[in-house]
């Protein structure tokens, strides 16, 4: 009976997740080797001076981390958590003042012959340090405390990161928003992190376009969808329905005056200007409306602040780009966003990148024929961009084969994070998937030149052992607690 | 997130599938490197089987600027003979990507081309002293003999046009151009090999792409045999040292050119390896133009040559038979003199071997004014076009079209048009044309129409195009509307020529020759000298025409030429009591010795 007990308590691991897990992993392996092998030069693949012999190395030691994963006692990780947290936001603190700077950062601590990115390992610290602290019970993250408590769990290890001078690794901790957003974060967070990228994007697109009279393109742009926005959350959250028609009346017809008065030259009123006084104006009147209904209607102080928020933001906008990003970040912005054409220089990568993808074609050139990516053509080509080899040595095929793999793995994840009894458990799942899926985002983004370059590496694929480790305890945390979620 | 993936795949989709070729055609640019192995130009020999024109290796230096250390630039310069600022300007140019647009400091670049064979051992030597220098050979043209460079042509580099026009060839290539070495270049050049390479991001070379599965080897190029007599050839030349003018001799019975000389003449030598450039400057600027082709490309009178063709015209028109005499009244003759003395009148065969002025003059009159004039001189013009039109039918007024000789001339025959134009539609008439009567006037004949009218006349109304290269494409007998029984008289009166006329002296003892002789007036100085004929009569061998300019009668230069050269033809050599005439040719000096030959 004792036996009986026993099995029925332990639920068996989720084979789903762990043969994809495989799966990718493999298909890792088999594009370093494609990545770094020649035809004839790839003899062994146990020769361990080479990068594929290493991963070999790597994945053993991930296969033996996810066999001891599983047969932890959940348990462990809730009691933990905090000092998995302390002890990874220690070892940040320790990289930064003992390590040597490599490529330009600071976040490689060198153990012997053994060479670790604390700042990989940083993520599931603070995925479980924020799981263990969203599961409280009395937890509510519209309350100042609990909110300024999140951000705190946040802001450690991304202050640590940056002063790494790892950008991209930070960046990765802006997508827990979207866990936040799960656990009642409200819609307009989302919407306000949506639309600052937007306008950020809008200005810079269009700041190097200008009209005669002096205007900056993409100044006029964003100030015209700043009154756009105005007039569509009064439309949506104004019960009386007359209000926004007669605001866009009002600013429609002030408008087309000044354009009247440009038009035939009558007298010169910059666009500029003309814009700003009505995003003024409506400041002014919305806060008048929310001061009339005395306090009633809330909405008319908040579209107040986000009108002069949005006017602050985008006169800092460039300020932001060209003072606080460095130059090789702004470079790769402009190269991304198309303002900028530099195929030898910050645009190299992702034109021999482009490349390589590109003359793939439908099948692919063939396994350790990739001619781009083998001859190197493509730097990084193991690490931040294997994802090229894929697509050219097995084409349209493996690449669309990758994607829908990853995607399965997310979508499964999601969906036992949805069926997991305790809320540290869901929230763990939840910040796994989307941890998973913003490095996606990013790096299969950059490699096909829809993103700028962010340094980040591709889960089970791109070398490295800190990388593949750090995933795989990752993803197998959450695979053990769903193990004993019954 | 499925929003995201599926943008994501969209890209892919884009980039794979749609511009899949745009990015395939760049990775290849980016990672093939495609080194040509080059095929050995073919081999070019004389009807006898002697060389001509063969191969010899060269040596290119190569460097590759990455392995390049601190080295004796002095001594380097001093083994290959050139100067330091040669060098370093060299160096500048290959590092100039806009000249050298394939530039690598990974990759070997070519430095000095066309080493001799000495510089090249002496480098080989002393190569470990320049680490990142290499040599690589190549061939380049030799000749056996100092003659012939006017047929020959040169080799040279491909121009961008070349490229153009022709997608084999690519910058550094060489290719024929001019002569023989132009139009046989699809045969004598073969077909490139290729052997493809990977090479990595910084332009060294990797391995074997796909272990040769694309490669191509090279086909040497084809041997070409030339229906010159190599023997006659220099021979020639060696008559025509210090003279200007050509000689052409064919072979009558298949069109084969014999020997093709135009004086003065260079070593063709000259234009090749390094030294090509300077060279040709050197033969451009000279004032005797020596890389003019004068066998095919100067437009002499005909002169009394002419007056052959004019006797089987006017025959095959009706205008004179064999059997009609006109009266001379020798230098009071009206409106033409005749230049020698005879008695009158002249029958047929008597004016051909007397070169008699008024009896052709009347032979053009009486042909062209046989059914008269007309009403606005339109029957007179419509015979005037029918004697042009047999004039023509002998390969004169035109190029020979479908020969190998590559610069040719038309030469000129009037046309009723060009009289028009001068005269006036009615305002010319026989005697306004007298001129065309003895071959002066507008007429204009190269060496080369002049020689195959020889050939036709030994075939009695035929010929084949005249040509340099044996090779099948030739052999159609192209008739002259002149019928065969015609040329009869003609022959005798040409054979009498050198028998009892003018030419008597130079005569070979035991070789009938048939011939004529022409003395030309021309605004350069003195008369133009010029024979045609061919031997022996009876079963002629050798046709040839030679023209030497401002030197004489036709009598005195141009026919002991051409007596010499059909002895040496036809015997191989010249007989001791015949060398005086030799001695005197060779001697003869008409313009300075401005003959080129290279050290």
């Amino acid at each position: 009976m004792l036996y009986y007990n026993l099995s029925e308590t332990r639920k068996s691991a989720d084979w789903i997740a762990i043969l994809l897990y495989a799966l990718l992993v493999l298909m890792g392996e088999v594009s370093i080797i494609g990545a770094c092998g020649n035809v004839s030069s790839f003899t062994d693949i146990f020769s361990f001076s080479q990068f594929y012999g290493k991963q070999l190395v790597w994945i053993g030691c991930a296969s033996a981390i996810a066999f001891a994963m599983l047969k932890i006692d959940a348990k462990i990780f809730l009691v933990f958590s905090y000092f998995i947290y302390a002890c990874a936001v220690a070892l940040l603190v320790v990289t930064i003042a003992v390590a040597t700077e490599i490529k330009g950062s600071r976040s490689w601590l060198v153990l012997g012959p053994v060479s670790l990115q604390p700042a990989e390992f940083a993520k599931f610290a603070t995925a479980l340090a924020l799981a263990r602290y969203m599961s409280r019970y009395d937890f509510n993250i519209l309350k100042l405390k609990h909110f300024s408590m999140v951000c705190f769990i946040l802001f450690l290890p991304v202050v640590c990161i940056l002063l790494q001078n790892e950008t991209g690794s930070a960046l990765v901790y802006s997508i827990f928003i979207l866990v936040f957003y799960r656990e009642g974060l409200p819609d307009f967070f989302l919407f306000l992190f949506c639309w600052v990228i937007f306008l950020f994007i809008l200005i810079l697109r269009n700041a190097s376009v200008s009209f005669d009279s002096g205007e900056q393109l993409g100044n006029v742009l964003a100030y015209g969808a700043i009154i756009v926005a105005e007039v569509v959350m009064t439309m949506l959250k104004e019960p009386n329905k007359r209000m926004w028609r007669i605001m866009f009346l009002c600013e429609f017809v002030v408008m087309f005056l000044v354009w009247v008065f440009n038009q035939f030259e009558w007298y010169h009123i910059n666009y500029e200007y003309a814009l700003m006084f009505l995003i003024g104006a409506g400041a002014l009147f919305h806060l008048g409306c929310f001061l009339l209904y005395m306090a009633k209607r809330k909405i008319h102080l908040l579209i107040s602040g986000i009108l002069i928020f949005s006017v602050a933001y985008s006169f800092s906008v460039n300020h932001i780009f060209t003072e606080i990003l460095q130059p090789h970040q702004q470079m790769r912005i402009k190269v991304t966003l198309g303002i900028e054409d530099d195929p030898y220089g910050a645009g190299y990568n992702v034109n021999q990148s482009k490349i390589a993808i590109g003359s793939g074609g439908f099948f692919g050139k063939g396994f350790l024929n990739g001619t781009q990516t083998k001859l190197r053509y493509v730097p990084e080509q193991h690490t931040d961009f294997i994802f090229c080899t894929v697509c050219e040595e097995f084409g349209f095929l493996g690449a669309l084969s990758v994607v829908l793999l990853y995607l399965a793995l997310i979508y499964r994840i999601l969906y036992l994070a949805e069926h997991q009894k305790t809320e540290f458990s869901r929230i763990y799942g939840y910040c796994v998937a989307c941890i998973f899926f913003f490095h996606l985002l990013i790096n299969i983004g950059m490699v096909i030149g829809l993103m700028p370059v962010i340094g980040i590496p591709l889960p089970f694929f791109s070398y490295g052992g800190s990388s593949l480790w750090s995933f795989t305890i990752l993803l197998f945390i959450f695979l053990c607690l769903d193990k004993n979620n019954k | 997130m499925a929003l995201v993936a599926f943008a994501y795949v969209i890209q892919l989709f884009l980039l794979q599938i749609v511009n899949h070729d745009k990015y395939l055609t760049v990775s290849e640019n980016n990672s093939l490197l495609k080194k040509v192995d080059f095929p050995t130009r073919g081999n070019i020999s004389d009807r006898n089987g002697n060389l001509i024109v063969y191969n010899r290796a060269a040596y290119d230096v190569l460097v590759t600027m990455k392995d390049v250390t601190p080295f004796d630039s002095l001594d380097f310069c001093q083994t290959i003979n050139i100067t330091l600022e040669q060098l370093r300007e060299r160096f500048a140019d290959i590092k100039d990507r806009k000249k050298n647009k394939g530039y690598s400091p990974y990759t070997p670049q070519v430095l000095i081309t066309q080493l001799s064979v000495k510089e090249n051992g002496m480098l080989q030597e002393k190569l470990h002293k320049f680490p990142g220098f290499e040599l690589r050979s190549h061939t380049l043209r030799e000749y056996s003999t100092k003659s012939g460079a006017h047929f020959l042509g040169s080799i040279g580099e491909v121009s961008q046009t070349d490229i153009d026009n022709d997608p084999y060839y690519s910058s550094g290539d060489f290719m024929g151009k001019s002569g023989i070495e132009k139009y046989y270049e699809k045969t004598l050049r073969g077909e490139k090999g290729v052997t493809i390479y990977l090479r990595d991001f910084r332009g060294r070379i990797q391995e074997h792409f796909r272990n040769g599965e694309y490669d191509v080897t090279a086909k040497a190029g084809e041997d070409l045999t030339l229906g010159i007599d190599l023997l006659l050839q220099e021979y020639g030349e060696k008559l025509m040292a210090g003279k200007r003018g050509g000689i052409v001799a064919i072979e009558p019975k298949t069109g084969e050119i014999l020997a093709m000389i135009s004086a003065p003449s260079f070593d063709p030598a000259l234009l090749v390896g390094r030294e090509r450039s300077k060279n040709y400057k050197m033969l451009v600027n000279d004032k005797e133009k020596p890389l003019l082709n004068r066998a095919t490309s100067a437009e002499y009178s005909p002169g009394s040559t002419f007056k052959t063709l004019q006797a089987l015209v006017c025959q095959q028109m009706g205008g004179i038979t064999q059997s009609t005499y006109f009266p001379c009244s020798g230098k009071g003759s009206h409106p033409i003199k005749c230049t020698h003395s005879h008695g009158s009148p002249v029958s047929f065969l008597g004016a051909i071997e007397q070169s008699c002025n008024p009896y052709f003059w009347n032979t053009f009159r009486t042909t062209l004014e046989k059914d008269g004039y007309g009403a606005k001189n339109v029957t007179f013009k419509k015979t005037y076009n029918t004697w042009r039109d047999y004039v023509l039918s002998f390969g004169y007024g035109g190029k020979f079209e479908d020969s190998d000789v590559n610069e040719q001339r038309r030469g000129n025959i009037p046309t009723e048009k060009y009289f028009n134009k001068v005269f006036g539609e009615t305002g010319w008439r026989a005697i306004t044309i007298r001129s065309l009567a003895i071959g002066q006037g507008e007429i204009l004949v190269t060496p080369l129409q002049l020689a195959n009218l020889g050939a036709i006349i030994a075939n009695h109304g035929y010929y084949i195009t005249p040509h340099l290269a044996r090779t099948a494409d030739f052999g159609e007998k192209i008739y002259t509307k002149v019928d065969a029984k015609y040329f009869d008289g003609v022959v005798q009166g040409m054979w009498q020529v050198t028998d009892i006329g003018s030419c008597r002296w130079y005569k070979i003892p035991d070789i009938p020759i048939c011939g004529k002789t022409g003395t030309t007036q021309n605004s350069h100085g003195k008369d133009h000298s010029l024979f045609m004929g061919f031997a022996p009569k009876d079963d002629p061998k050798i046709a040839i025409a030679v023209i030497v300019e401002n030197c004489g009668f036709g009598a005195t230069w141009a026919w002991p030429i051409a007596s010499l050269m059909t002895e040496m033809y036809l015997k191989r050599e010249i007989a001791p009591n015949r060398a005086y005439i030799e001695e005197k040719i060779v001697n003869a000096k008409f313009i300075n010795d401005a003959v080129l030959q290279s050290e």
